[in-house]
């Protein structure tokens, strides 16, 4: 019911590389939406626990350290065991295209490589968003 | 798609503690969403139990990093500590970066503790709108302490004074000299001081500074009680015990001397002006373009004054202002 979009940007595990993110952070915000980022080196209980306090529509995991198969399956797992399905699940960094088909498959939304023009990160936030109507 | 929850229908669930419906309340506090004014009254007579805490200072004073080990400390005395971290919002988007969780580290997913980002949306004072609205409903969920950590501010953004039980004021050493807190009148609003970064070898002079400037400037401001400087430091967990013993000495300070029904009766009055500020800033927004724009108009044309536009404004929702 509130208007504006909130989004959690997360790194998990060891993984230092968060260019990327502070890049996507920032142009969340300047297309109006709050962001939340959580920094380096959490634990998929952390970031999943983070979402949930902070009621966001979106969380979006980083990973350039090619941990992705495994901690994807675990965030969306937590998120069953919290009652936080809703919470749209976001993935963005690098990994090859049949990951990519295989996350999605099991409950990621969307999965942003590392070549996603700015304007699409948040066409791609907007319209899911929209799809899962107000909450 | 599901529709939403009922506002009314979550009071019951955050009274019990259910960290969805909590997430789910703040957020439609935060909004301000006309569907919740009901339930969020009914969790404003829940409340009044939590001692709520102002944690303020000017940016990179350390803010964040030490209420994140008070909390922790908060949690080995067995209670249950929320966390309103603020945040600016930008002013050209509206948008926000709210990195305050960054420093929580993992006590932030402990059942015992809930921690939530807020925007300042264009308030001003070091709050959030609706950061009071929050406060009730975490109060409400059985949280026994709550911490409201403000945006940076330190030179007359102080609204937290107003809001919260206790306000610590966060220095560090190196930052600005004594004359920055003379003028800001910082000096005044603290309950308790808190120097941070104490392990820097600048800290124990800036305790020591601190120290001489209360002597002088409380005595004359009429200030009956000391006002403790606690030197802190984050990385060496020092100090934060004895800041924690410094909020709850002052908690009964206020239970002792009979300030506290004061206190909070000065809170109530401060919400309500600010939420009737808030309701008129609404009703303009709404009606600029429409039964608003001829008083508009007028100010453009240089034919009235602001002063008089502002008291038609007034007029325009009942309220006739004689002077």
């Amino acid at each position: 019911m509130s208007n504006i979009i909130r989004v959690i940007i997360a790194k998990v595990g060891l993984d230092g590389h968060d260019r990327g993110v502070k890049i996507v952070a920032r142009t969340l915000r300047d297309a109006g939406m709050d962001v939340i980022y959580t920094g380096l080196h959490r634990t998929p209980e952390e970031v999943v626990d983070a979402a949930v306090q902070e009621d966001v529509d979106v969380l979006g995991i980083s990973i350039l350290s090619g941990a992705h198969m495994t901690i994807f399956p675990r965030v969306l797992k937590l998120l069953k065991e919290r009652d936080a399905e809703d919470i749209i699940v976001l993935g963005g960094g690098v990994m090859p295209d049949e990951d990519a088909a295989a996350l999605k498959a099991q409950g990621v939304k969307e999965i942003l490589l590392q070549d996603t023009p700015p304007e699409s990160i948040v066409a791609t936030v907007r319209r899911l968003v929209a799809e899962r109507g107000p909450k | 798609m599901a529709e939403p929850i009922p506002s009314l229908e979550l009071v019951e669930r955050v009274i019990a503690g259910e960290r969805r419906a909590i997430a789910r309340m703040l957020s439609r506090a935060e909004a301000g969403l006309a569907e919740a004014r009901e339930a969020l009254d009914h969790l404003y007579r829940r409340a009044g139990r939590a001692h709520v805490v102002g944690i303020t200072g000017v940016p990179g004073s350390g803010k964040s990093t030490l209420v994140a080990k008070l909390a922790a400390a908060v949690l080995d005395t067995g209670r249950k500590i929320g966390v309103i971290a603020i945040d600016p919002s930008s002013p050209f988007s509206g948008g926000s970066i709210l990195g305050d969780r960054i420093r929580m580290g993992e006590i932030a997913g402990h059942p015992s503790v809930f921690v939530r980002s807020m925007a300042t949306r264009g308030a001003l004072g070091g709050l959030a709108r609706g950061t009071l609205e929050a406060v009730d409903v975490l109060d409400a969920a059985g949280y026994d302490m709550i911490f409201i950590e403000t945006v940076g501010v330190g030179q007359d953004e102080v609204d937290v004074v107003r809001a919260a039980h206790t306000t610590v004021v966060v220095s560090a050493p190196g930052l600005g000299d004594d004359i920055q807190a003379i003028k800001a009148g910082i000096l005044e609003i603290a309950d308790v001081h808190a120097v941070s970064k104490g392990d820097k070898p600048e800290a124990d002079k800036a305790v020591s500074e601190l120290q001489s400037m209360l002597a002088l400037v409380l005595p004359a401001a009429g200030f009956k009680r000391a006002v403790p400087v606690i030197k802190t430091s984050s990385p060496r967990n020092e100090g934060i015990a004895e800041l924690l013993a410094a909020i709850d000495e002052h908690r009964e300070y206020l239970a002792t001397s009979g300030l506290y029904e004061v206190r909070r009766q000065s809170i109530r009055e401060r919400r309500m002006l600010k939420a009737a500020q808030q309701v008129l800033h609404d009703e303009f927004e709404r009606h600029r373009e429409g039964r608003m724009a001829g008083v508009i108009a007028e100010l453009a044309a240089g034919s009235i004054s602001p002063q008089t536009a502002a008291r038609r404004l007034l007029a325009h929702i009942g309220i006739e202002v004689k002077r």
